[in-house]
């Protein structure tokens, strides 16, 4: 069962070959066999689980269930779940059990999903590795001495060890197209504005996007219907009609203009990934598509911008934080200040601290310019680069990183190493495009990344263009050794 | 000599008003005062991980109100910034604020002096913020801590800054009173200042008479009545010419005035390393107010207080006094125009406002929307004045009858048999006995010059009054006393 | 590149996290290599482009002013590290 694909698991539960109190059962043990392997999923939420599977199958019984009815998916742990320990992988929040849910959480529980619980990520989101969590790294399935990238790797890791057919996950600098293309999965970050942010704990707000991890771009087409929605608890979330994404999923491509950017394609980029990719645009261009030249010049200043912005709108994202009202607080603390900076001291991972103070820096009095208001102009740039381009074409293709996954602790002691991780797939949440990643090949036994930048709310031709090349090709049918 | 007239003052103010909504500028939870604590602070309000903030379109329409209200350019697109620092009752560390573009620009309050003058003070800008939580020292807890109660975190504001047009601690208080009349008056504040539904920060300076060079001025934070706010600023003033008069040098600071104590103090600790990385706020987008939402909010702005006195005095024939006494507060206004309206008489519904009631709202620290005389009752009363069924002695008692509440003025005259006998039969009758009874006085009377004898009348009213235990009505004596004691001459 | 000891220390007390003595030396050293790597913006031409807040070109909407939050405050409080009587309770606050 856990080789399905979601679609597939959606037509097996209604033409009953299994129930979903089967299927829940069968994913909660696979977690509990296999998961301290890969250290995924950092809390499981069996009895939930199987209360919400009987109560799926009594409506799929009654015919008119919705639906993802009785399909199981895990949450990030960066989404808050109603009575269940939210933590953002944090020390901070390891104690911290809200009473509400975040819209995402919500619109799966509408549509009928089965929750098995939270994945592991990166400490706040901050990481392309998944070693900033308080509750440990996970380990790539492809290779278990290897990252899962971040900071989704937890969700990452867990589709493609089939722990659940897919899961939550979010991308505010390419959180969930690096996972899912060092774990050999599909992964969509949407249009900023396209997924309701509440209840989703805030890392860069202008930045941050929920979006969906499954095997396959049909699966993810299925998800982002449940998780897309008009939300008015959230202002940013843009109030537009919802395509239905599946419908339009088998349409030709022929005729489709794919943009390859120069700059995607320089030094720094792993040969072996450098292929693969090229190999993918060559079998999208058999079946029809064109290959467009195009330049985005200012790609190189997306990671400098970014690493501005995003730490300065955490620096205060993060301030609430204190030990006053939730989370973590110090032992015995002798007054207000003390309060104030040794729980944050003690409760913040290195990472997430390094952030705040880059930001507090890139804000105080006499850098804002310089830094801050700089960037800004600099992401404005960013964003013309992609408008010109979208004039000539329909959707932009690269690589999703410059290499496959990497050894722990193999980035040493430089921050600035891990963050040019992200050098191909930041600029796009700059901009507030949609982008995804699907894989497209392997080097020394482990996945490459195709990814697909697509124009504003284009998620369904983006959807479209991955599900015709996953038809063509099998890479996204591949699984760890063991796991099939 | 007076060393004061040597030296200019420079005052500006930055006034805080809680605007009348409903529910919190971002949240949906209740703003109501005096609710248990955190009993009206939600997940938004507490910063709680994954909340968002979306705006409430009252306190926008409130904040534009205001603008309309002062003849201010209105902000078409503002914005709102995030205000960083830590404070316990500041919940996401940070406080949503307008920094860069503000909701309302430029604008202007004509203020009156003591000496009828009148002053322009320019004001700046005006923008929306919330408000934040309280500190508790002293409560139901353990000893050696503080208690914090974020029911008001999030009460929508608008800041309203001042040029600093103000040259002494009347004009400070005139400019701040004009203010609590315009927004009582558009009803966008309740104005109840003990509830600190207006805060206000002084910024004073003092320079050399005459001097172009303005000196380093000292900011007095969270004064929350007129009273203290004069009291702060006279004493700032002093010891500013003090300081610099004893050859010291004045400090930028921020100083807190305790208004029971008397006693104002630096808060020199605050200001140290205080960088507030103002930065746009990621989670809310533009604000846009149209131009037809503009007009139709200047088409149903409330009137306003310079617009009410010109018609009170119009309407009701009012002195330019009593019209600027009873128009410049809202409710006072509004209680004045019920008054009239159902005793039918402006004048005596004017007094009565202004006296008789003010004084007793004074003596109890109430203020007129917590009258226990109702603005009905008290034209109630009035009308019982003007048709003389009671006298203005009798109407004292009748009103403290109403306010310790027996009753609307008809149950309480009637129950204490106090109305007035102006039967003229019955008062005819009455006088003659009384001339009757006092032959003497009545010869005394006849026998004095007449230049004099007006003064004699008094003695004969007297004993009248007296015979009628007081109830009968004085203007009808009068005129029966003064017919019947000429038909003797 | 690194950061000046005073200046590590100015953001330590404008962010509130204690820095151990012996640490700081690394932080600022690392501090600065991110610092480096955004230095990088200093060479774009950025002259008559306007900064850029929001991804989008969208403008806020507006709330009805309706109460729809009523009191929460057992759950809300549930995870508290320290209440009493409904209040937070910190350390003494000394204004």
């Amino acid at each position: 069962m856990h080789n399905l694909t979601i679609a597939e698991l959606i037509r097996g539960l209604q033409s009953k070959e299994f129930s979903s109190v089967e299927l829940t059962q069968h994913f909660l043990t696979r977690i509990a066999e296999l998961d301290p392997s890969y250290n995924a999923v950092i809390t499981v939420t069996a009895d939930q689980a199987l209360k919400a599977a009987a109560a799926a199958d009594q409506r799929l019984a009654a015919g008119n269930a919705p639906a993802l009815c009785g399909i199981p998916i895990l949450h990030k742990d960066i989404f808050c779940t109603n009575g269940v320990r939210t933590s953002c992988g944090s020390k901070m929040l390891d104690n911290f059990v809200p009473p509400y849910n975040a819209t995402v959480v919500e619109n799966f529980e509408q549509a009928g999903a089965v929750v098995l619980g939270k994945t592991n990520m990166d400490e706040f989101a901050m990481g392309s590795s998944n070693e900033t969590s308080f509750y440990g790294p996970v380990k790539n399935p492809w290779a278990t001495d290897c990252v899962p990238g971040g900071s989704s790797g937890g969700s990452a890791a867990a589709v493609a060890a089939r722990l659940a057919p897919g899961a939550t996950a979010t991308d505010t600098g390419g959180s969930i197209r690096q996972p899912a293309a060092l774990c050999g999965i599909t992964g969509l970050k949407p249009t900023y504005g396209r997924v309701s942010r509440w209840g989703m704990i805030a890392f860069a707000s202008s930045l941050d996007q929920g979006g969906p991890m499954a095997r396959t771009a049909e699966d993810c087409a299925i998800m982002l219907n449940c998780m897309a929605s008009f939300d008015d608890k959230d202002s940013t979330c843009i109030e537009r009609d919802v395509p239905d994404y599946s419908a339009t999923i088998g349409n030709s491509i022929k005729g489709l203009r794919i943009g390859v950017p120069s700059e995607y394609f320089s030094k720094g980029l792993n040969p072996g990934t450098e292929q693969a990719v090229r190999a993918a645009l060559a079998e999208l261009e058999v079946q029809g598509a064109e290959l467009v030249d195009i330049s985005l010049p200012n790609t190189g200043l997306s990671v400098p911008a970014y690493y501005v912005i995003a730490p300065a709108e955490a620096s205060a994202n993060l301030s609430r934080f204190d030990g006053v009202k939730y989370g973590y607080r110090c032992e015995d603390p002798t007054d207000l200040q003390d309060l104030y900076t040794r729980t944050r001291a003690e409760g913040f991972g290195e990472e997430v601290q390094r952030r705040i103070l880059i930001g507090t820096y890139c804000l105080s009095a006499g850098y804002y310019d310089a830094y801050y208001g700089k960037a800004q102009q600099v992401r404005q740039l960013i964003q013309q680069d992609f408008a010109k381009a979208f004039e000539k074409v329909d959707v932009i293709m690269g690589p999703t990183c410059p290499s496959p996954a990497f050894k722990f602790g193999s980035k040493g002691d430089d921050p600035v190493a891990m963050y040019l991780e992200d050098i191909y797939t930041i600029a796009t949440n700059l901009a507030g495009l949609p982008g995804m990643s699907l894989p497209c090949g392997m080097v020394d036994d482990k996945p490459v990344g195709l990814q697909i930048i697509g124009n504003y709310f284009d998620e369904a031709r983006m959807l479209n263009v991955a599900h015709e090349y996953q038809q063509a090709t099998d890479w996204h049918r591949a699984a760890p050794e063991g796991l099939l | 000599m007076d060393s004061m007239s040597d030296w200019d003052t420079v005052i500006g103010l930055e006034v805080h008003v809680q605007l009348a909504t409903q529910t919190k500028i971002f949240s949906g939870a209740s703003t109501a005062f005096g609710a248990e604590p955190n009993t009206q602070a939600c997940a938004i309000d507490l910063a709680m991980p994954g909340t968002l903030p979306v705006l409430n379109k009252q306190a926008v329409h409130y904040a534009v109100m205001f603008g309309l209200a002062i003849d201010a350019e209105i902000g078409k697109e503002s914005a709102f910034e995030r205000k960083n620092y830590f404070y316990p009752d500041l919940p996401k560390g940070y406080q949503t604020t307008q920094l860069e573009k503000p909701i309302v620009g430029r604008g202007n309050v004509e203020i009156e002096l003591a000496d009828g003058s009148t002053k322009n003070v320019r004001i700046h800008h005006a923008h929306l913020e919330e408000d934040a939580g309280k500190s508790l020292h002293e409560g139901n807890f353990r000893h050696g801590v503080s208690g914090i109660d974020l029911n008001r975190a999030g009460t929508p504001l608008i800041e309203i800054v001042s040029e600093p047009d103000m040259s002494s601690a009347e004009e400070a208080i005139a400019f701040a009173k004009k203010l609590h009349s315009i927004v009582t008056s558009i009803g966008i504040c309740d104005g109840e200042m003990s509830q600190g539904s207006m805060r206000f920060d002084v910024n004073v300076s003092v320079k050399p008479r005459g001097s172009d060079t303005l000196g380093t001025r000292t900011e007095t934070k969270n004064l929350n009545s007129f009273k203290f706010m004069e009291e702060a600023i006279t004493k700032e003033v002093e010891r500013q010419i003090d300081l610099i008069e004893d050859g010291g040098t004045v400090i930028q600071e921020t100083r807190l005035y305790n208004g029971d104590t008397k006693v104002a103090r630096s808060m020199r600790s605050k200001e140290e390393a205080n960088d507030y990385r103002y930065f746009p706020c990621p989670d809310l987008l533009p604000v846009i107010v149209s131009d037809e939402t503009i007009e139709e909010l200047r088409r149903n702005l409330p009137e306003l207080p310079d617009a009410r006195r010109a018609r009170f005095a119009d309407q009701y024939s009012l002195s330019d006094y009593d019209a600027g006494v009873l128009s410049s507060d809202a409710a006072m206004a509004a209680y004045f125009e019920t008054a009239t309206k159902t005793s039918g008489n402006a004048k005596l519904a004017a007094n009565w406002s202004m006296g008789e009631l003010s004084a007793r709202l004074n003596n109890e620290d109430l203020s007129i929307a917590k009258s226990p005389v109702s603005a009905e009752q008290l034209g109630g009363l009035i009308a019982r004045i003007a048709d003389n069924s009671i006298s203005g002695k009798m109407a004292k008692e009748v009103f403290e009858g109403i306010w310790a509440g027996e009753g609307d003025a008809d149950q309480i005259i009637e129950a204490r048999g106090l109305k007035q006998v102006s039967d003229s039969g019955a008062l005819e009758q009455l006088v003659a006995d009384v001339l009757a009874a006092n032959q003497a006085m009545v010869e005394d009377y006849i026998n004095t010059d007449e230049a004099k004898r007006k003064k004699k009348l008094g003695g004969f009213m007297g004993q009248i009054m007296k015979a009628s235990k007081g109830q009968a009505n004085p203007q009808q004596v009068n005129q029966i006393l003064a017919q019947k004691l000429n038909e003797l001459l | 590149m690194s950061i000046e000891r005073h200046e590590i220390e100015k953001l330590a007390t404008l962010a509130r996290i204690a820095i151990d003595d012996s640490t700081i030396n690394e932080v600022s050293e690392r501090l600065g290599s991110v610092l480096e790597l955004v230095d990088q913006l200093q060479a774009a031409d950025t002259s008559g482009v306007d900064p850029m807040s929001h991804p989008m070109q969208a403008t806020q909407r507006l709330r009805e002013d309706e109460v729809k939050e009523l009191n929460q405050r057992e759950a809300l409080q549930a995870t508290a590290p320290d209440t009493e009587d409904g209040l937070f309770l910190v350390p003494k606050v000394i204004e």
